[in-house]
């Protein structure tokens, strides 16, 4: 018996990666009415909707001011940039439960054109953050954290950036058929290593790329999906969690997603060879090591050798992912990549993906999304989806 | 070798003021629980492991241990600094820089030792420097 009956029905990614000339809630329209229209839906019929800290101003207030639309349920859930993914499941369970029938979910960001990168944001902490006097003075750039975690993996398990940049290498092989990814070259392991050195051991192609741009969900009552152009997708499992520094005691070697991962498999009752592609955040290369490792697709400290040789190319290896390019090649909007995560596996699940990237009869998908930072706090969410029976 | 990085002012928090006023005095402190013996950084109002108030300041030798550390390159004319986890009590780890050092050379296990530079306002921020350098 399926735990949740709505299904996820619309998805639309913005094709732009720089947008000087449009405004914020702009883009954040644009994405809307791409997501209602690829569900063949109106702006209108949307009762739910849920948005993280890219929204301007008071979130949905000035979002849903702009829209001129009055949904009956909203949802501000912020854990950076896996909201998306955690909005997904629970945008499904206010549908479950009668508070919504049709929930839009929308991120946007023009960091590239405003020269925001992440680190720039998190430098620059709010005097009452409780954390912000024990870090800030150190510099904790957004790859300087990620950099903290790759070299104790690596102290604790002997990977090395070799392995690492086989992940950039599978990601950019297949970001070169997607004419809309900001890199679309095909990358080597030398490529990788021989790029300046951002972080040690974190390189310039260890790291995504910051662009402008967007992307948007539509989630709906079982009974409204039925009669909609595409077919609706079931959410079969989905899990979330947090992890931080402990209070002093904290563990770089391992993410959240070893918490919400579990929940997800546990829920859905599928086994991780059942599933055929996998949409994983890659913020940094050391992100989809560690996530691979935690959402138990190998042992931990086994995360080297399983992404080295291109396991994670399509068509190639044993876990096809990010088959848009992900965020190491193809989009980043808002330094957050949690709603491209759950777009590229809503294409492979509908057999719209490119053709060279297609997975081949692809049924079962799996989501994770990270935000905040594996150095220091970060909240993981993780999907399973299926097509329908 | 790593260079003087310029330190941004700490705002002080009400609860964390003797963590800095110790510093002030070159001495690392770690708050500590009267009722379940744990130290924890960075400093709250309460034991963040068993909820008690009742807490001390202890002071410690400025020994740690390096848990991990990244050698961050700022900018092309800025540079390069290390940024660092030290793990300055049982099961106490403190994100800091190394100083005084040379970058390449360091190592995840190395021994370091607490030491001070003031920032721009005067207060002193704590750091760590190898301890064979000392």
């Amino acid at each position: 018996m399926e735990k949740l009956q709505a299904r996820l029905v619309g998805a639309y990614e913005h094709p732009t990666r720089f947008a000087p000339d449009k405004s914020l809630v702009q883009l954040h329209t644009e994405v809307a009415l791409g997501a209602v229209a690829d569900a063949g839906l109106s702006l209108s019929d949307v009762d739910g909707y849920f948005c993280a800290g890219d929204a301007p101003g008071l979130g949905p207030l000035s979002v849903l001011d702009y829209f001129n639309i009055t949904p009956r349920y909203v949802d501000t859930t912020e854990t950076g940039g896996s909201s998306y993914v955690a909005h997904v499941a629970h945008a499904a369970r206010a549908i479950d439960a009668g508070l919504c029938d049709i929930a839009l979910i929308t991120l946007a960001g023009k960091p590239r054109s405003e020269n925001k990168s992440a680190s720039s944001v998190a430098l620059a902490l709010p005097a009452d953050r409780p954390e912000r006097d024990f870090e800030v003075p150190y510099g904790p750039t957004v790859p300087a954290n990620y950099a903290l975690c790759a070299a104790r993996h690596m102290h604790e398990f002997g990977t090395t950036s070799e392995q690492l940049a086989w992940i950039k290498v599978a990601a950019s092989h297949h970001a070169q058929y997607n004419p809309h990814a900001m890199l679309q070259k095909a990358v080597t392991v030398e490529d990788v290593l021989s790029s300046p050195m951002v972080a040690s051991p974190l390189h310039r192609l260890d790291c995504c790329v910051i662009t402008d741009g967007g992307g948007a969900l539509i989630v709906a009552r079982k009974e409204i999906a039925r009669d909609l152009a595409k077919p609706g997708l079931r959410i079969l499992g989905t899990g979330e969690a947090i992890k931080h520094q402990s209070a002093g005691d904290i563990d770089l070697t391992f993410s959240a997603g070893k918490w919400s991962g579990k929940q997800a498999f546990d829920m859905s009752g599928v086994t991780h060879d059942q599933i055929q592609y996998a949409s994983i955040y890659d913020s940094f290369t050391i992100t989809v090591l560690m996530e691979i490792e935690d959402l138990g697709f190998c042992k931990p400290g086994h995360g080297g050798g399983f992404v080295a040789e291109g396991n994670l190319i399509s068509g190639r290896g044993k876990l096809p992912f990010n088959t848009d390019g992900g965020g190491l090649c193809s989009n980043h909007p808002a330094n957050r990549g949690g709603m491209t995560k759950v777009i590229e596996a809503v294409r492979q699940l509908r057999g719209e993906a490119h053709p060279a990237v297609q997975v081949p009869d692809c049924k079962i998908a799996l989501v994770h999304g990270t935000g905040g930072s594996l150095g220091t706090r970060h909240g993981a969410a993780t999907l399973i989806l299926a097509c329908e029976d | 070798m790593s260079t003087t990085r310029e330190y941004i002012h700490p705002e002080i928090s009400p609860e964390a003021r003797p963590f800095w006023d110790a510093a002030n005095e070159g001495k690392l402190v770690i708050h500590t629980c009267r009722d379940c013996g744990r130290g924890h950084h960075y400093p709250r109002a309460m034991c963040p492991h068993c909820y008690s108030a009742d807490l001390e300041w202890k002071e410690t030798d400025g020994h740690g241990e390096i848990y991990s550390f990244s050698v961050v390159t700022a900018g092309k004319d800025l540079p390069r600094y290390v940024i660092a986890y030290v793990e300055i009590a049982d099961r106490v780890k403190a994100m800091t820089n190394i100083v005084d050092c040379d970058p390449d050379s360091l190592r995840i296990g190395q021994r370091v030792k607490a030491v001070f530079r003031r920032s721009k306002t005067g207060q002193n921020i704590l750091l760590f420097s190898p301890l064979e350098s000392l």
